[in-house]
């Protein structure tokens, strides 16, 4: 804050010269010369710019042409960087094979739709009451939950993974139900993995709706539930559509705790699940791999162009504003 | 919690709505709708992901292992900090540990670095290169962990792999030689390195366009107030653009930190066995000493995870006092 006091004085006589710059246009050959060496100068820079744009797009591009290539041109020492005749029958291969015997990919691709849909739904639910209760009200237990929020999003599953697992085998003992070897158990727990940031994105949604908006509809004799569908929850979609996509890149992607949970019950794999055993089992076997990765990467892909710019922020929470 | 909540819905029932609109102070006297709010959550998030953190600690101090799992068999038995002496007094621990802190440390190292370079980067370029420049890094960025790995380790494959074909296609006198079966994923360093490139490609397009943001929210009088004043471009960031992210700064090392902690996923596809504790890193141990070691040792492993948990916590305490400085909290 100190360098906005120090600097900003110089500012005018900065726009001053500059000006003067402007007026003396006419004498072109100088201004024009020095364009050129600004161009020349930010040479270095476009440079810089497509290398960041290779590395970071590369591997993906491989990916994807990989699994375009016929297994003669993956089998070989000379790797092209172009299919030479381009073959989608690894993707036939796993759309329509079976990845792990008796069981195809749409049955994954069911289970992990299944588990991670209704794990966002249930939490988006419970996140909007939570963060109905942290934006609306003052109460005294306000902070500590906020604060248990933001440790509890920081202590990584793949420390808890042991205690949680024995954690999820004695529920199941004392409730009766099975809840590892299937999907019920990981609904529960990536349910619960996105409540705190879902919580926290929300929070500022719900805050940013005029009280005045609530209160006006109540004076109107709407009901709590009349003021929380129709006056609420319009205003905080979007806010939910972006905490929603975001609980669901987290956990499509999860691997631990479906590769701890479901065991050796092929079934109930969920698609990372699936690729990884395909993977142990058929390791060499680079075309249907690559098929599979690419087919596991375009949902969040497609998600990710979607809320790109909220993720950002919902991340930084107002650390960008300084 | 539970009890409050019970008789909270009665009166929440009885008037609903009344009190917002007569006069807004009545609110913090009315504890029970907030509660009743939140106390879906906070059940769930208490028995599914704080009851197991005390467990962890509880289970870290008992010889639990597979047989105490199995129906009319005794709980696991008090075993005191045997685990903890015995994990300070094993130099195996002890090199995992330090490969963690350094591999770690270079992962968010280099992140910080690309990814504020490539930020400033960004903001000097035209807006619509930096924008397909950014639509590139969003591919790196939503890639999931496990296509990422799988694609990496086809990438370095011994005989076949790109990296190893093109290096072998390099001149001898340059890269020497016998690149083409060389077996990236043997040796820790190799394979560190491997992983550092995962990592970072994956996490350096964040921490870029966060950064451009913020860059964005710096008004540009200071920049040019600055020229004037003789500085170059190394003095403008440490003298302007520093000081004004250093909130966001902070906040983006956090969070690396704590998210290259935990890698898990991508070991587990480049090393692809528990075979070489070499190439272990803290949540890889806990793992194997929980799921692949046999027999499971569940005491062990909690131990080893109460130590990962521990430096997560104290990251995250510093990761609060940023937050609470902002006022996130209120």
């Amino acid at each position: 804050m100190t360098a906005t006091d120090d600097t900003t004085r110089p500012a005018p006589r900065e726009r001053a010269t500059g000006s003067a710059e402007a007026g003396g246009a006419g004498r072109s050959g100088r201004a024009r010369r020095r364009g050129t060496t600004r161009r020349l100068r930010s040479v270095p820079l476009y440079l810089a710019g497509v290398a960041v744009f290779l590395f970071s797009v590369f591997p993906v591009y491989w990916m994807v042409i990989t699994a375009l290539k016929p297994v003669g041109e993956i089998f070989t020492r000379d790797q092209t960087v172009f299919p030479r005749t381009p073959t989608l029958e690894h993707f036939d291969r796993v759309l329509n094979g079976q990845l792990i015997p008796g069981v195809n990919f749409w049955q994954f691709l069911g289970n992990s739709l299944f588990v991670t849909v209704a794990a966002v739904a249930m939490g988006a639910f419970l996140s909007l009451l939570a963060a109905v209760a942290v934006a609306r009200f003052r109460f005294r237990l306000r902070t500590t939950f906020i604060i248990l929020l933001m440790v509890i999003q920081m202590v990584p599953m793949e420390a808890m993974i042991i205690s949680i697992f024995i954690n999820f085998r004695q529920l199941s003992d004392v409730s009766g139900m099975q809840l590892l070897g299937n999907l019920s158990g990981l609904l529960i727990v990536y349910t619960a993995v996105s409540l705190p940031i879902t919580i926290m994105m929300l929070r500022g949604f719900v805050a940013a709706v005029p009280k005045e908006l609530e209160e006006a509809a109540a004076i109107d004799g709407a009901g709590p539930w009349t003021v929380f569908w129709r006056v609420l929850m319009p205003l905080v979609a979007p806010g939910l559509v972006a905490a929603s996509i975001f609980a669901f890149i987290t956990a499509w992607n999860e691997f631990i705790v479906a590769l701890t949970f479901l065991g050796r019950s092929t079934d109930n794999y969920t698609l990372p699940l699936t690729l990884s055993y395909y993977f142990g089992r058929f390791g060499t076997e680079w075309g249907p791999i690559m098929a599979a990765s690419t087919l596991l990467t375009i949902p969040v892909m497609l998600f990710f162009l979607f809320v790109q710019r909220r993720m950002v922020s919902g991340l930084t929470m107002g650390a960008v504003k300084g | 919690m539970p009890q409050t909540v019970e008789p909270a819905a009665e009166r929440e029932a009885e008037r609903p709505v009344r009190a917002p609109v007569t006069e807004p102070a009545p609110r913090r006297r009315k504890f029970p709708t907030p509660y009743l709010l939140i106390a879906p959550a906070l059940i769930l998030l208490a028995i599914v992901l704080l009851w197991p953190i005390v467990q962890m600690v509880w289970y870290s101090l008992t010889s639990f292992t597979t047989r105490n799992l199995l129906p009319n068999q005794p709980g696991p038995a008090w075993n005191g900090f045997a685990h903890y002496q015995s994990l300070l007094t094993d130099p195996e621990f002890w090199a995992i540990l330090r490969n963690t802190v350094v591999v770690c440390t270079l992962m968010v190292g280099i992140t910080m670095v690309l990814g504020t370079l490539v930020g400033l980067l960004l903001h000097k370029l035209p807006n619509w290169f930096s924008g397909i420049v950014a639509l590139g890094m969003m591919l790196a960025w939503a890639t999931p962990a496990l296509s990422a790995s799988l694609v990496f380790r086809w990438l370095f494959l011994p005989e076949r792999g790109l990296v190893n074909v093109a290096l072998d296609g390099l001149p001898d006198w340059l890269v020497g030689d016998g690149w083409l079966e060389y077996n990236w994923f043997l040796e820790p360093l190799s394979l560190f390195s491997i992983l550092i490139t995962v990592i970072v490609w994956q996490s350096f397009p964040f921490v870029a366009v966060s950064v451009l943001a913020g860059l964005k929210s710096i008004p540009h009088e200071l920049y040019e107030a600055a020229r004037m004043d003789g500085a170059s471009a190394w003095k403008a960031f440490w003298n302007v653009t520093f000081p004004m992210l250093r909130p966001l700064f902070a906040l983006l090392l956090v969070l690396q930190i704590i998210w290259d902690l935990r890698v898990f996923t991508q070991l587990y596809i480049l090393a692809n066995s528990f075979q070489n504790k070499d190439v272990y890193l803290l949540s890889y141990y806990i793992y194997q000493q929980g799921f692949s070691a046999s027999p499971a040792n569940y005491g062990m492993g909690s131990a080893i995870a109460v130590v990962m948990t521990v430096m997560i916590l104290a990251v995250t305490a510093y990761y609060l006092r940023i937050m609470i400085r902002q006022g996130e909290t209120r």
